[in-house]
């Protein structure tokens, strides 16, 4: 009976007599959410585009953020005084290689292996994950190195409101995060479902010939594609980056993505954000008012759990397309 | 028999010339040193028993296969080697005998991929679908929903292709085929699998298609009644090799043309 209590009762009544402390942890669950929906993000890119779940995801997220601030550090060797100018003109630089990755993973990786089924550009996606661990210790090192949130102007400290009774705290970066999070799906959303190219990248997904027959190029459509991926992939990078430091132990927080594909849909856009937040949100609570009931560490495993439950009524996820079969 | 085309179909020029092709995959020869060509306007058809390389024809003129020899002349153009988005550049459209429709979209994106190549807007405005991209997605709109009247599939323009029974989705492939507003359109076996109303509804298509927009159409059909009625003319392919060509009378009564479909007595 005490431990039903413990189960049903008291993580409510403790909600309910210290309501800040729920809209806090609220918080915190919402901004880990939403930067666990913007890898996701990634992932549905490219899945929605060519069928493969891109295991590289999580690395190239790494990858930008390396090169972001390896860049930003040579800067300002070679002499550029200004940091601010540093950032940004390393900002620029970073999206340029993001763009020559793109390019050179549609030449040497997906166009020789055109027409070949899925599971084989998966495991291909395996290969880029390693390839990028080993050239991204190479050329900028192994050891953690700081995110260049202040030159980049990113907000810093925290606002601090009164309510029920009490403080919540939310940290500027993570209003921020929230927003360009927000912007990001909104138009990649419009983008994928009304316009040209959106409607291309997803017929590229669906049938090869196709896709050919109408006229759409699958380089230009990959390459697109990848590059979309990488954008989201440096985003993510600068966010997290600033919130923890960027290292390849990074790379693991790409895996909490499966869940919220899970969850979402692996094809839709809105469906990674609302899942992202649902796994997010889902954590936090539990980790606050359940995890003391076993000894705390239930963050680790929480996501699956949640995940599987919702795998057991929705196989498709919540917003993914419906699986239909006819016989 | 069909009657002669319509006043508006002026069957011309040629538009397509296929000289001395010949396809060979490892040691088994598709196609071998076949010649013929489609005039502007006609509806040409390319019959064949099982394995005579009708649809090999088809995927070279298309460019998804590239002839070890010969040449194609398209539009005045002579070429060797094309890809196929080259080919749908270039204004050749096509459907395919097991339907290759884009599953997961609604018939209305289906129809509109087949716009892909007449919109140019850049990828910035795309990005936005703001501005000068957002006045091309409307216009383009418009094309799509004279096409979804042409057809008779209104009621169905929200639902996603898997859903359809496999009739509308060969007609709704012949829809997006003729978004792409093609000179010349392939037509791999559009009416397989057709019950007799279904044929008919789909003949019907085929000959307004040609009659309206003009559009010249190339199809590969095994069932005689509809080819003999629709086709201008009739190249036949058995094993590879060109038995025979010309209107359906002549080659309806060509005896090289009745062995290959009803077998010789060795």
């Amino acid at each position: 009976m005490d431990l039903l209590y413990k189960i049903f009762f008291d993580p409510f009544v403790q909600m309910g007599s210290a309501p800040d402390l729920l809209v806090q942890t609220l918080w915190e669950g919402l901004v880990s959410g939403v930067l666990y929906a913007l890898i996701a993000l990634g992932f549905v890119l490219i899945f929605k585009a060519s069928g493969v779940f891109n295991f590289a995801q999580g690395i190239m997220v790494v990858f930008a953020a390396l090169t972001l601030v390896g860049l930003h550090a040579m800067l300002r060797q070679w002499g550029v005084s200004s940091g601010t100018i540093a950032a940004y003109l390393a900002l620029a630089m970073t999206v340029a290689v993001m763009f020559g990755l793109a390019f050179a993973i549609e030449r040497l990786v997906l166009r020789p292996l055109v027409n070949q089924p899925d599971i084989i550009l998966f495991m291909a996606t395996f290969g880029m994950t390693y390839f990028l661990i080993g050239l991204g210790e190479l050329v900028f090192g192994g050891e953690p190195k700081v995110m260049i949130a202040d030159d980049l102007h990113l907000p810093r400290g925290a606002i601090d409101v009164k309510m029920l009774g009490g403080f919540v705290s939310f940290q500027k970066l993570d209003i921020a995060a929230a927003l360009i999070a927000s912007v990001m799906v909104a138009v990649l959303a419009v983008f994928f479902q009304k316009t040209r190219i959106g409607r291309a990248l997803r017929a590229v997904a669906d049938s090869h010939k196709a896709a050919l027959s109408v006229g759409i190029s699958l380089e230009q459509i990959w390459v697109v594609v990848w590059f979309a991926a990488g954008i989201v992939a440096l985003v993510t990078g600068i966010m997290w980056g600033a919130r923890s430091d960027v290292s390849f132990a990074l790379e693991t927080v790409a895996l909490k993505a499966l869940p919220v594909l899970i969850l979402g849909g692996f094809t839709s856009i809105p469906g990674a954000i609302v899942g992202g937040i649902i796994i997010g949100v889902g954590e936090k609570l539990g980790e606050f008012y359940w995890g003391p009931l076993i000894g705390s560490g239930i963050e680790s495993w929480l996501a699956y759990v949640i995940a599987l439950v919702f795998l057991l009524f929705r196989p498709q996820g919540l917003f993914g397309e419906r699986i239909i079969e006819r016989i | 028999m069909r009657a002669p085309s319509g006043p508006n179909v002026a069957v011309g020029d040629v538009l397509l010339s296929v000289e001395n092709v010949s396809l060979s995959f490892g040691g088994v020869k598709a196609v071998s040193d076949v010649s013929f060509d489609i005039r502007k306007g006609e509806i040409r058809a390319i019959i064949g028993p099982n394995g005579a390389g009708k649809t090999s024809m088809l995927n070279i003129i298309n460019g998804f296969y590239q002839p070890q020899q010969g040449r194609i002349t398209f539009n005045g153009q002579t070429r060797s080697k094309m890809r196929p988005h080259d080919a749908a550049h270039g204004g050749i459209a096509r459907t395919f005998q097991n339907v290759a429709l884009f599953r997961g979209m609604t018939v209305l994106d289906n129809i509109m991929t087949g716009r892909t190549l007449k919109m140019h807007k850049n990828f910035f405005w795309q990005l936005l679908r703001f501005g000068p991209a957002l006045t091309e997605e409307v216009e383009h709109r418009l094309r799509v929903e004279e096409i979804i009247d042409f057809l008779k599939i209104q009621n169905i323009r929200r639902t996603p292709v898997a859903q359809l029974p496999y009739g509308l989705q060969k007609r709704l492939e012949l829809g997006r085929a003729l978004a792409m507003e093609p000179d010349l359109l392939l037509l791999d076996e559009p009416m397989a699998g057709m019950n007799l109303e279904e044929k008919e509804d789909m003949s019907r298509f085929i000959l307004d298609a040609n009659n309206h927009f003009g559009t010249t159409i190339a199809l590969i059909e095994h069932d005689m009644g509809v080819v003999m009625d629709l086709s201008d003319r009739v190249v036949v392919l058995d094993h590879g090799i060109r038995i025979a060509d010309g209107t359906p009378d002549e080659v309806k009564s060509n005896q090289a043309v009745i062995d290959a479909y009803l077998g010789v007595a060795h």
